[in-house]
């Protein structure tokens, strides 16, 4: 267990001192969901109305952005021979990493999509349910991510075909977490979504571990 | 399963069915079509537009069959690292990318006068662009590496991957509330259309299931043909170059 | 001197190597290799290469640029398949239980695997830490770093370290933790003579403990029990020939004239 603790320590530890991932994409974050309501208007309604989606696209392109580093760098310097002859087992490797960069980049969307959500004028019965889905999803989509993190790794235009494999994955989540979002503000249950969303994260965690894995291993060859 | 790993062999067992499966796609195209747009009987609803139905549907059928023989020719892949399978895989993808693509576009042309949308949003549609996405995706992965094995071995996880997306077409119909009408021929209760809707259909389908193995075949042949002069290239170089340095 | 040395049996026997600090016991050969073939990239780099290493022994790879000294390493590591053949730890297969085999090695590759917002004593932790599974203690980290001069830099970003000192701290790696077989490629690149020295100290310690290594470099290390292996004799006369006939055949029956550019369909 020390192996894993010791990836995610290093993770963390290496985007904090580079200053790059986390507050990158919290401000891409900040500045795309700002985007909206210039371009759409200061009509409210409209606001409230897309608010939910808006704030969840930028949330999975936000989490895009620091997916590509994921792996990347471990193999341009080296360090993933060396991780893959470790005694931990590589889908531990995988599930550290995506600890990792769910704690630089998931968390800190959760804590600032509502106060984002707020400022495109969503409900107050939407913003709790907002919570929690995103709660639920963001862990989903960095566990999908790395499966086009770890096929993308050593190819040309890696960031934009990562972009082209990952985001017709993450079309459920975004489905089914506007569709909380939704369900609440207009008065009707949003369990039945996130019920969706809590099995999606139940779902892509053995397939994202089990992908990534495979695909780093023939990365290595 | 191995016998058919030599790619000689199967250069020549390719070229003994082509001629064939060619024959008969035509002969089933052209049947098929004259069935559909002489012989068949116009929707009392919805009158002479129904007839796209009959390129709609197969190439529908066919998008995902495709991607079903894809992931299976994946899966052999990484199981059994059959030499044959990652070339299908590869071969295969354009093929289904187009049908997904003429089953969009057909579609469209005849919800405009049905639905008077060009698109909507509802499960169906939405899964079967995902679906679209996965083959361009898949077709973009395969050639983004300088070393072009390791490009298809990561396909073929994608493909995998992505083969979460099939049941959700077919029963995205019974799952949701769509638009898109629900299943009227693959059911239990057996098909719901009649006999002289169904055979066309069918017809149109089996020419465009041989449609795809002749083309696939070609596709195999030609990918086959290419690796041996790339192999032969990079030796000749090789061997110039030691001839070089003595 | 002998180039391959065939697989003798296991058979024990109680020996004093002279100048060992402690008495050995001799097991025989206990990593070999056997009718190794490796394919990269399309291209057959070597067939039917055999080696077998005692305790104590240095195998050094020696050869051109691309027959295969760093497959051949990242074979023994377990990092790449061989096409075919085997593999062979005290006579049962490594790729049977590939965790004990990484337990019992250290590799240290061409790249250095160091993250430069990390200190320098912070880099050799972490490596030590993620094979041993456990924190190492910073006495161990310190000794490991002295031994190659870089104790005085322990609490540097490894940011400002010169390309031979990031080289000798990949190589401090070795002696942080314990293990049976170090894996070098190239370890002496951007070293100068003093670390190539303690380098070479490094070794032979290892070796009179019983240990084995497996060196590529172009470097005269002069290590003791050292056996060369030249990679350049194993690689494939012409499959040309039978590759040549092949393809013509098959262009000839395809209608194409050789010479001219196939088109793609």
């Amino acid at each position: 267990m020390t192996g894993f603790w010791l990836i995610v320590h290093r993770d963390v530890v290496m985007a904090w001192r580079q200053g790059g991932d986390g507050l990158m994409a919290i401000m891409f974050f900040l500045i795309t969901v700002t985007l909206f309501p210039l371009g759409v208007g200061p009509e409210s309604g409209i606001l409230a109305r897309i608010g939910a989606a808006v704030v969840w696209v930028a949330a999975l392109l936000a989490t895009l952005l620091s997916l590509e580093r994921m792996f990347q760098t471990d193999f341009e310097d080296g360090s993933f021979d060396l991780i893959a002859i470790a005694p931990l087992p590589l889908e531990a490797v995988v599930l550290a990493k995506c600890m990792a960069n769910w704690l630089l980049t998931g968390a800190p969307l959760l804590l600032t999509a509502p106060i984002l959500a707020m400022m495109l004028h969503m409900d107050r019965e939407g913003l709790a349910i907002f919570v929690v889905a995103m709660a639920l999803g963001t862990p989903s989509l960095v566990f999908i991510g790395a499966i086009g993190a770890a096929l993308t790794v050593g190819a040309r235009r890696g960031g934009v075909l990562l972009t082209l494999l990952v985001l017709p994955l993450y079309i459920p989540v975004l489905i089914f977490g506007v569709g909380a979002v939704e369900a609440a503000v207009t008065g009707q249950s949003a369990q039945p979504h996130l019920l969706v969303l809590g099995g999606l994260l139940l779902g892509t965690l053995p397939l994202g571990l089990w992908a990534s894995t495979t695909a780093l291993k023939q990365a290595l060859e | 399963m191995h016998r058919f790993a030599n790619p000689n062999r199967f250069l020549r067992i390719a070229a003994l069915i082509l001629p064939w499966s060619a024959a008969i796609t035509v002969t089933l195209l052209v049947v098929g079509l004259y069935l559909a747009l002489k012989v068949s009987p116009a929707d009392y609803q919805q009158g002479e537009s129904v007839r796209i139905m009959y390129v709609h549907v197969p190439a529908a059928w066919m998008a995902l069959f495709v991607y079903s023989c894809l992931a299976g020719a994946s899966a052999i892949a990484l199981i059994w690292k059959h030499p044959l399978a990652n070339l299908a895989a590869k071969a295969s993808a354009p093929i289904g990318a187009c049908f997904t693509f003429i089953a969009l576009t057909t579609g469209a042309i005849w919800g405009k006068p049905i639905w008077d949308a060009w698109w909507v949003w509802d499960a169906r549609l939405t899964s079967v662009l995902i679906l679209f996405f996965f083959y361009m995706g898949h077709m973009a992965l395969t050639s983004a590496f300088e070393d072009a094995s390791r490009g298809e071995r990561a396909a073929a996880i994608l493909a995998l991957v992505g083969f979460i997306n099939i049941p959700v077409i077919k029963w995205s119909v019974d799952w949701w509330n769509t638009l898109h009408q629900p299943a009227s021929i693959v059911r239990l209760d057996g098909p719901a259309i009649h006999a002289s809707m169904l055979a066309p259909l069918l017809i149109m389908a089996a020419s465009f299931a041989t449609y795809y193995v002749s083309v696939l075949i070609l596709r195999l042949r030609s990918e086959i043909l290419a690796r041996k002069m790339d192999a032969l290239r990079l030796t000749r170089v090789r061997d110039s170059q030691e001839a070089h340095s003595l | 001197m002998d180039d391959t040395h065939p697989p003798s049996d296991t058979s024990q026997e109680v020996g004093v190597a002279i100048g060992a600090k402690k008495p050995q016991k001799k097991v025989g050969v206990l990593f070999a290799g056997r009718g190794l073939v490796c394919v990269r990239g399309g291209r057959t780099v070597f067939v039917g290469l055999d080696f077998a290493l005692e305790p104590g022994d240095a195998l050094v790879l020696m050869g051109p640029n691309g027959s295969g000294k760093s497959s051949l390493l990242r074979i023994m590591a377990g990092l790449l398949k061989p096409a075919e053949g085997d593999l062979l730890w005290h006579g049962y297969a490594v790729e049977d239980d590939a965790r004990s085999h990484y337990a019992r090695q250290h590799y240290v590759g061409h790249l250095d695997g160091l993250k430069v917002a990390m200190t320098v004593s912070e880099n050799l932790s972490f490596w030590t830490g993620l094979r041993m599974g456990a924190v190492p203690s910073a006495s161990s980290v310190r000794n490991a770093l002295s031994a190659f001069g870089l104790d005085c830099l322990a609490d540097f970003p490894a940011r400002i370290l010169s390309a031979g000192q990031k080289r000798r701290l990949s190589l401090a790696r070795v002696l942080a933790s314990p293990a049976d077989l170090w894996l070098l490629d190239e370890p002496t690149v951007a070293l100068d003579r003093d670390s190539v020295a303690a380098l070479k100290q490094a070794i032979a310690h290892h070796q009179q403990h019983g240990g084995m290594v497996v060196i590529a470099t172009h470097s005269e290390m002069a290590l003791d029990r050292a056996r060369p292996l030249h990679l350049d004799r194993f690689v494939p006369a012409s499959e040309l020939a039978e590759l040549q006939e092949d393809a013509a055949t098959v262009l000839r029956k395809n209608g194409h004239k050789a010479g001219k550019k196939g088109r793609r369909l």
